[in-house]
């Protein structure tokens, strides 16, 4: 048996006296895509923010390839380069080009020499079909467009796992497609992915487990198709009839 | 009449008019448009300045005003030495915009960081804006231009200019601190996130992501500090600084005449005019890129 390349082990997080994730455990295989769904305010970004650790959690642990994420090993800095996420919102820095977006961390972080960076980012822009725009500021981009380098800036430090934050949610209906087949591809491409999303056609295609959040715990969670058509949890059941009656799945 | 017309896609109207085409932008008399409106700007400056002009020249006092004020042999006779001193006015304003700037932004930085290690410098910080923003910039000038030289410290410079510059510089940099905190404050929280998921320090995100955000939201509010310092330098006067204040203060002791500090407020007037202009086409290119943005 092999270690999952994600354990999570009873995580239980608090904001302040507002219990937010209440004993999560999930585990992500090597190459797994793993996507949660669920109402929003259920949790599904704090358990994403614990996993790379841009918050902290109260008790339980994460483990990457066995070893705890809070483990000295990983530095400042060696998390991050091995998980990376994308945001709903994209958050590019609106003052710097597509490339130093993309080549910041690698740069500053990892400290590669800027030609080095530059020609990895200028290949990886030109395989998302950004490769005329690495002179662009964001503004000058379309959503989607800057949700692409995003993804970029985000693989820029070769990942092993991404974690993708409803990436889709911003965007206009015309541009969603392109994204998402973006992440089809990551995941022909071998990529561990945690993918919080509202797609729920999407989830199906491409999820090989789906878990069901509400209230900071996991409801249910199982093969997209067999969950999607018949829920066991009658919470589950109503949230997809929600979805449905909203016309997105 | 109650039918709105609606084009059929393709065919005629309902109404059976002809297939609509837009109608052509309407001719407006170029000319006139471009000339009228400035036509009627001009006259009517004219005719109020004019107004205000004669009605102010043909008060009863306005002969002992112009004498006192607007003495032109004085105003030339003043003229060298109000020059001289309003150079030394501008050479305080550049010493103390630049550590100014630069004090206040490692006050704002050390205020702004959120990790453990800086509580005591948030702290000090916190209590440094407190004392010196609520203490009259004058009072300052006074107490560092007067005070601090009598004490005679063994090291320090003794001129009342560098401590009256040092006053004007801990006073206006406890002001434009809070407005570089209020800056870094505006830039949106997802660009913390983003930095710090790439694994940028707390410092790398505040240089790299958050700094350069957050001096261009608060240009053209510091752009206004900049002008008010220009004029709030020649506060130095009131401890024997040597500014155009000073000089033309000298010179209406010995002559009872008022026209050598007129003379240093037009020097100023010169030197503040391009200054606000710059600052409101500042502000304006600033509203203008934040419309495109959010437009
Ligand atoms: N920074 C925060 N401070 C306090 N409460 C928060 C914060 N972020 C999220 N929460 C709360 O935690 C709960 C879960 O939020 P979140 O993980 O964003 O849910 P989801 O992504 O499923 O919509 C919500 O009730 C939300 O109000
Ligand atoms: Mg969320």
């Amino acid at each position: 048996m092999t270690t999952p390349r994600i354990e999570i082990d009873n995580l239980t997080k608090y904001y302040g006296e507002t219990l937010v994730l209440d004993g999560v455990s999930l585990n992500v295989g090597l190459h797994e895509v793993v996507c949660l769904i669920g109402a929003s305010g259920s949790g599904k970004s704090t358990l994403l923010r614990c996993i790379n650790r841009l918050v902290d959690f109260d008790h339980g642990a994460i483990r990457l390839d066995g070893v705890s994420i809070e483990d000295e090993s990983f530095g400042a800095t060696g998390l991050q380069k091995r998980v990376g996420i994308v945001f709903q919102s994209y958050n590019l820095f609106p003052h710097m080009t597509v490339l130093d977006n993309v080549t910041l961390a690698p740069r500053k972080v990892h400290r590669l020499p800027r030609a080095e960076t530059e020609a990895r980012a200028r290949e990886l822009l030109a395989m998302f079909g950004m490769g005329d725009h690495a002179l662009s500021y964001p503004e000058q981009l379309s959503g989607g467009q800057q949700q692409r380098v995003a993804i970029v800036r985000s693989l820029a430090t070769n990942p092993d796992v991404l974690l993708l934050d409803e990436i889709t949610a911003a965007l206009d209906p015309e541009l969603i497609g392109e994204i998402l087949r973006i992440i089809r591809r990551l995941k022909d491409d071998g990529m561990t992915m945690v993918i919080v999303t509202h797609e729920m056609g999407f989830a199906r295609d491409v999820a090989d487990t789906v878990c069901f959040l509400e209230g900071g715990r996991i409801l249910e969670r199982g093969d997209p198709k067999a969950m999607f058509k018949t829920p066991q949890n009658e919470r589950t059941a109503q949230f997809l009839q929600r979805i449905i009656e909203a016309g997105r799945l | 009449m109650t039918d709105m017309p609606s084009a059929a896609p393709g065919g005629v109207p309902p109404d059976g008019a002809a297939v609509r085409t837009p109608a052509p932008p309407r001719r407006r008399n170029e000319w006139r448009a471009a000339v009228l409106p400035t036509a009627i700007s001009i006259a009517s400056v004219v005719i109020v300045f004019g107004l205000l002009g004669w009605w102010i020249t043909s008060a009863p006092q306005w002969p002992r005003v112009q004498l006192q004020f607007f003495n032109l042999d004085a105003m030339i006779a003043a003229f060298p030495r109000v020059l001289s001193g309003f150079w030394i006015s501008l050479r305080i304003w550049l010493t103390a915009l630049f550590c100014m700037a630069i004090w206040a932004l490692v006050l704002a930085v050390l205020r702004s960081l959120r990790a453990p290690l800086f509580t005591p410098f948030r702290l000090l910080v916190t209590i440094y804006i407190d004392i010196f923003r609520g203490i009259p910039a004058l009072l300052l000038v006074l107490l560092f231009g007067f005070g601090i030289p009598a004490l005679n410290l063994p090291g320090l410079p003794n001129s009342g200019l560098f401590w009256g510059t040092v006053a004007m510089i801990l006073s206006y940099s406890a002001y434009v601190a809070e407005i570089y905190r209020s800056g870094i404050e505006a830039v949106h929280e997802g660009q913390w996130a983003a930095a710090k998921s790439l694994g940028l320090s707390e410092w790398q995100t505040m240089i790299y992501a958050i700094l350069p955000q957050a001096l261009r939201n608060v240009l053209p509010a510091l752009m206004n500090i900049v002008v008010a310092l220009q004029k709030d330098v020649a506060l130095l006067s009131v401890i024997g600084v040597r500014d155009a204040v000073r000089e033309a203060q000298i010179y209406t002791a010995q002559t009872f005449n008022y026209s050598s500090l007129v003379v240093a407020a037009a020097l100023f007037m010169l030197a503040t005019i391009p200054m606000a202009r710059l600052a409101d086409y500042v502000t304006r290119k600033d509203r203008e890129r934040r419309l495109q943005r959010a437009g």
